[in-house]
This record gives C-alpha cells, sequence and structure tokens, in this order.
C-alpha cells in the first residue's frame, strides 16, 4: 500500500463530510457559525466537489430571489386611518 | 450566549425622530408606518388567525405607542420599543382567539415530519451525490428572475409554517440582522439559525422543481 491510501484510509485527524451532511450546514456556514475547523471542513469539501459547490450558489441565488418578492404591507386604508389617528393625537 | 439579546443601540438620528413625532411631525409618522410597517404585520400573523385581526393589531400598536412616546426614554431602540408592544398586543389578541402560542413548537419542528434539506434518495449510500444538483448559472437570466420564478418564490413562502416565514422575511426579504430577528421573535441564536435554514432549503427546492420541469 502507498503511503496516500494511508493517509486516504486515516483520513487526516478528522473524517470528511459527505455531501448529505453538507446540506445541513449550509446556513450555518453562510452566516459565518461554524467553528475555525468546521468551516475549514466545508471548504475543504467544497475544494473537491462540484455538486455542493453547485448546491451552495443556488442556496445564494435562492437569497437572492427571497430578496425580490413583493411584501404585504398594511393596506391604504388602514393607512389613513391612522394618519388620521395622528392628526388628531397630535392636534391634544 | 444562547439568550436574545439587545443589539439596538439606539441608532443615530432616534432622537430627532422621536422628537419629530411628539411634535406632531406627520411625515415622520408616516416614513415609519411604512418602514415597520410590512415586518409588523407578520410578526402579529404569527399570534392572530387572520390578516385582518393583524392590521388590527398593528394599527392598535401605532395608537399606543403614540400615548406612551412620552414615557419612551430612548435607551433602547424606537423599533425595539415598538415591536415589544407589538407582540404583546398579538399574544392578548391571539390567547382570546384560542390560538396555541406559535413558540411552543418552535424548538421542534413545527409539526414537520421530515425536515431533511434536500431529499435523502437524490444521495448515495455513502452519502454522496447520487442525483446532483445542476446549477442555474447557465439559465437565460430573464427566466430566472422572471416574473413566474418570483412567484413560486412566494408561494413557497407563504406555505411556510409561520415562524419559519417570519424569520426568511425579515432576513432575506426586509434584511433585518440576525441579532434584531432574535430579539424581536425571541429566539436562541440557533433556533432563529434552523428556522432560516429550513425554509430557504424548502424555497429552493421549489424552485429547482420549477426550473426542471420546465428545462
Amino acid at each position: 500500500m502507498t503511503a496516500s491510501i494511508w493517509q486516504r484510509i486515516r483520513g487526516g485527524r478528522q473524517p470528511g463530510l459527505t455531501c448529505a451532511e453538507l446540506v445541513e450546514l449550509v446556513t450555518d456556514y453562510l452566516e459565518g457559525a461554524l467553528s475555525p475547523s468546521e468551516h475549514a471542513r466545508v471548504e475543504r469539501h467544497l475544494g473537491a466537489c462540484e455538486n455542493c459547490m453547485r448546491y451552495v450558489e443556488e442556496m445564494r441565488t435562492t437569497i437572492a430571489l427571497v430578496g425580490r418578492i413583493e411584501e404585504d404591507d398594511l393596506s391604504a386604508e388602514a393607512k389613513s386611518e391612522l394618519l388620521a389617528a395622528f392628526r388628531g393625537w397630535a392636534r391634544g | 450566549m444562547d439568550e436574545p439579546v439587545d443589539p439596538f443601540v439606539a441608532p443615530a438620528g432616534q432622537a430627532e425622530l422621536v422628537a419629530a413625532l411628539k411634535a406632531g411631525d406627520e411625515a415622520a409618522f408616516a416614513g415609519l408606518v411604512d418602514e415597520l410597517g410590512p415586518s409588523m404585520l407578520r410578526v402579529a400573523r404569527m399570534y392572530v388567525s387572520t390578516r385582518a385581526v393583524a392590521e388590527e393589531v398593528v394599527q392598535e400598536t401605532w395608537l399606543a405607542v403614540l400615548t406612551g412616546i412620552d414615557r419612551f426614554e430612548g435607551r433602547s431602540s424606537l423599533k425595539t420599543w415598538v415591536f415589544r408592544i407589538l407582540a404583546n398586543r398579538a399574544k392578548t389578541r391571539g390567547e382570546r382567539e384560542g390560538r396555541t402560542l406559535p413558540f411552543s413548537s418552535i424548538a421542534g419542528s413545527e409539526g414537520e415530519g421530515d425536515t431533511r434539506s434536500v431529499d435523502h434518495d437524490r444521495f448515495l449510500a455513502d452519502g454522496h451525490w447520487g442525483s446532483p444538483p445542476t446549477g442555474w448559472a447557465e439559465l437565460p437570466e430573464a427566466r430566472l428572475v422572471g416574473k413566474e420564478t418570483i412567484e413560486v418564490v412566494q408561494a413557497a413562502i407563504e406555505a411556510l409554517p409561520e415562524t419559519q416565514r417570519a424569520v426568511i422575511t425579515m432576513r432575506d426579504v426586509d434584511g433585518w440582522s440576525s441579532e434584531e430577528v432574535r430579539n424581536v421573535l425571541g429566539l436562541s441564536e440557533s433556533n432563529q439559525r434552523v428556522l432560516l435554514h429550513r425554509a430557504r432549503s424548502k424555497v429552493r427546492r421549489a424552485i429547482e422543481a420549477y426550473l426542471e420541469d420546465e428545462r
């Protein structure tokens, strides 16, 4: 057996992440909530896994798309009632 | 560490805003109602049964804010203060309606079954992708950000449990910080993140299903 196979079997200090594990860590990763060693594990995986890289990109695009939706706001009627109440209040 | 904190040091300009409100400056009041209205409506919706009732709660909150503004000392932010009044009123209203409070289930999964971000059968037995994501980078921009896609996103958010919907919209639509969301909703740091993760993952799935379908 070559040294590199031994290295792979021992897996360094920590075993690598699987893709199924990675998809559950994406938000922690994007939020900067992982410990430095966990963060490094995620980056190592992403550096070697195009599929997960694409997944993370899709999550980033998702966040950007959510930012484009229309807000549900108070009705115009409710707002004008509030402004009328404000005027009444301001007059004392 | 995992307690909600009050990150709202009174923002610059707040003293002037409060002074303008007290002086009866209608434009200042209208601006504040526009700025906070959508988030207030969403928070109220977590406690009460209908949008109409939520709107009433928001209106009552503003009236309470005006009545109490002389007592507001400006040590915390106006935003925090307004949302505390809102949450209290919405809770009381919800209890009167006989609704159970949403946060009893927040640490769990809000009655959800499978909470995995991606269908399990898309992975091989060793945990690697069997059916990997195809990526959206090559889609025409006009299609990716088109009206239909945005409608899919909107529908996916509507279908989320209330607390997930509140978290994703406050964070990703209104651009609130995680600390602000935690503070207003009374969530721990980890709960806020779990809810955000579930919400974003489900929306991603909905977008994927829509885009794949059309390919």
